[in-house]
């Protein structure tokens, strides 16, 4: 009797062992093939001198010696890129919570206005980069006429080298709507009574939003942080479209670096080390942030 | 006297908040309003200063020339094909996956969930080269399918994790009662956990959708021949083509491409902004 219940439960384990294979299949050979394979093969690729069509030989750590000796472009890439995210991500974290914040009070109208925050970011693509290239012309340009109509000089916005990355942090910016949701979501997830005992005891509003919404908003904002930061040192379409990475490579990152080493040039070897060398950069500021979190991210539970 | 003070500082505070929302949905719609006004001016009121708001001799010419001027049709017919196909893909696969994930257990399950979850941090450069490789070998440059493959292959961790997060509140009495009653564990996950989670799959799905048809990168990577282009590569590539000149052309392209998404937006904003927010959920 015993051993019979033993071996049923033994046929049931195995039975949902089998089932968890077969529904996971087409997850877990698109892991290998994909994602596990391309992994370890990159990590060989960067030790060769790998061409468009596959063909290349080891050549130990020559893509590095060249990258860190010869390549001008190399560090240029990396700086740009450090610079888009140390603009970018602080700004845009911010700028969502100050909005979702806003949001979150009794207003009329929250619809329309998620609505409005989110329609920059559903059609976040070429077309509206393009859109803003035409909105950031020096001379026809509808930001340097309002400017013009405050009696402020608009810049050159795409021509400079020192305002065109601000030019792509702006656009950027334009398309945080899916971050506001989720901050609000988050602000949203406060229990009420939080509220109603502060203002009992005389909190002001921003006593209230400091001292709760702000730190109950922490796991949200460390959520954000991490995805926002890991998405921003990627950053491509944006600067190749708005600017091709000018003027004089100013906004020339890390992954338009990959993206001409590998299917321009052809030198994927070159190209892979690159990438490695930008994952190891996101891992390391990624460790940080994590490390970091258990001083700053406050669980409620 | 105090209680009135308090309640006038709060209602300046919400007339504050309103002025700052509203100014922070200007910026937001405003760019939309310009591209349309452009796209309906004739060249030289587009270069015109002052400039006027809205077009004082309207024409749609830049419609008709940008049209003539590039395969716009084309280009919006393979976009079409490439987004249904991936987007159906990825329903489809990372419904089912998550199905795994949720109700059945093995030995290497919970690593296998921390390895789905590792991969989203995981930048796609990375992959990126070896996968062009692999595609390359396989003689699919230039084709669809190393646009649609990995949408069939997971569709993507995060959709997978967003299933399997809603699958695991359903509770399992459910399933077990209409297994002993006979039914596979195929027709628990079709007619029982699938029609309980409608609202995650058409999230899914609009977000995926949109995702595909906005997707720059990996067309621009993948085709090469101007016939098999989708709309986002040609408009890059019309904008190429054109210079910095025609303005119009360009924002009467830019507009009609997006056509598509903003109806998706108009219909189905409720499952984006669901999708949104459970992509906040913690855990």
């Amino acid at each position: 009797m015993k051993k019979n219940k033993v071996k049923n439960k033994d046929i049931i384990a195995r039975r949902s062992a089998k089932n968890f294979y077969l529904y996971t299949s087409p997850w877990l050979i698109g892991f290998v093939v994909l994602t596990l394979y391309p992994i370890l093969y990159s990590f060989y690729l960067m030790f060769t001198d790998t061409d468009l069509t596959g063909h290349g030989k080891f050549i130990g750590i020559e893509n590095w010696v060249y990258a860190f000796k010869e390549d001008p472009l190399f560090f240029k890439a990396f700086f740009n890129t450090l610079k888009y995210v140390a603009m970018f991500v602080p700004l845009s974290l911010i700028l969502a919570f100050f909005i979702a914040l806003l949001l979150s009070q009794k207003i009329r109208g929250v619809g329309f206005f998620r609505t409005a925050f989110y329609i920059p970011y559903i059609t976040s693509g070429v077309a509206v980069t393009i859109l803003w290239g035409w909105i950031f012309q020096k001379d026809f340009g509808i930001v340097n006429y309002l400017l013009g109509l405050i009696h402020i000089k608009g810049p050159n916005w795409l021509g400079d080298k020192h305002m065109a990355m601000v030019a792509v942090v702006i656009l950027s910016l334009w398309t945080i709507g899916n971050n506001i949701i989720i901050m609000l979501a988050g602000i949203q997830d406060i229990p009420k009574s939080y509220y109603e005992s502060a203002q009992i005891d005389g909190a002001g509003f921003w006593r209230q939003t400091f001292n709760i919404t702000l730190p109950l908003t922490t796991p949200t904002i460390y959520f954000n942080l991490i995805v926002t930061i890991i998405a921003a040192f990627q950053v491509f379409q944006q600067p190749l479209i708005l600017t091709a990475g000018g003027p004089l490579n100013s906004t020339y990152t890390a992954a338009i670096h990959i993206y001409n080493n590998g299917f321009i040039y052809g030198k994927m070897g070159y190209a892979s080390m690159m990438a490695w060398a930008m994952f190891a950069v996101i891992m390391i500021i990624t460790l940080v942030v994590v490390r970091s979190s258990k001083h700053w991210v406050f669980y409620d539970d | 006297m105090d209680n009135k003070l308090k309640n006038s500082e709060a209602k300046i505070r919400k007339i504050i908040t309103y002025v700052i929302l509203i100014i922070a949905a200007i910026v937001c719609l405003f760019p939309f309003f310009w591209m349309i006004s452009t796209s309906f001016k004739p060249m030289d009121e587009i270069y015109k200063m002052p400039p006027d708001w809205i077009p004082l001799h309207g024409t749609i010419s830049n419609f008709v020339e940008g049209l003539k001027g590039a395969n716009f049709g084309v280009y919006f017919k393979n976009t079409a094909i490439i987004s249904f196909l991936a987007t159906v893909g990825t329903v489809i696969s990372s419904s089912i996956v998550a199905y795994g994930f949720s109700r059945f257990k093995a030995k290497l399950s919970p690593v296998l969930f921390m390895v789905l979850l590792g991969t989203m941090m995981l930048p796609s450069q990375v992959t990126l080269i070896p996968q062009y490789l692999l595609f390359n070998k396989l003689g699919m440059i230039d084709t669809i399918w190393p646009l649609i493959i990995p949408s069939w292959l997971g569709g993507g961790a995060f959709n997978i994790f967003l299933f399997t997060q809603f699958f695991r509140t359903l509770p399992k009495e459910l399933d077990e009662a209409a297994m002993l009653d006979g039914a596979s564990s195929f027709k628990v996950f079709t007619k029982i956990l699938l029609p309980s989670v409608k609202p995650v799959m058409l999230a899914v799905l609009v977000m995926s959708l949109v995702y595909n048809w906005n997707d720059f990168f990996s067309p621009l990577i993948y085709l090469n021949s101007n016939e098999k282009f989708t709309v986002a590569v040609g408009l890059q590539f019309f904008k190429g083509s054109q210079g910095n000149v025609q303005v119009g052309q360009m924002m009467a392209m830019a507009l009609f491409s997006l056509i598509p998404v903003l109806i998706i937006f108009a219909i189905c904003q409720k499952y984006f902004i669901q999708g949104i927010k459970m992509s906040g959920l913690k855990g």
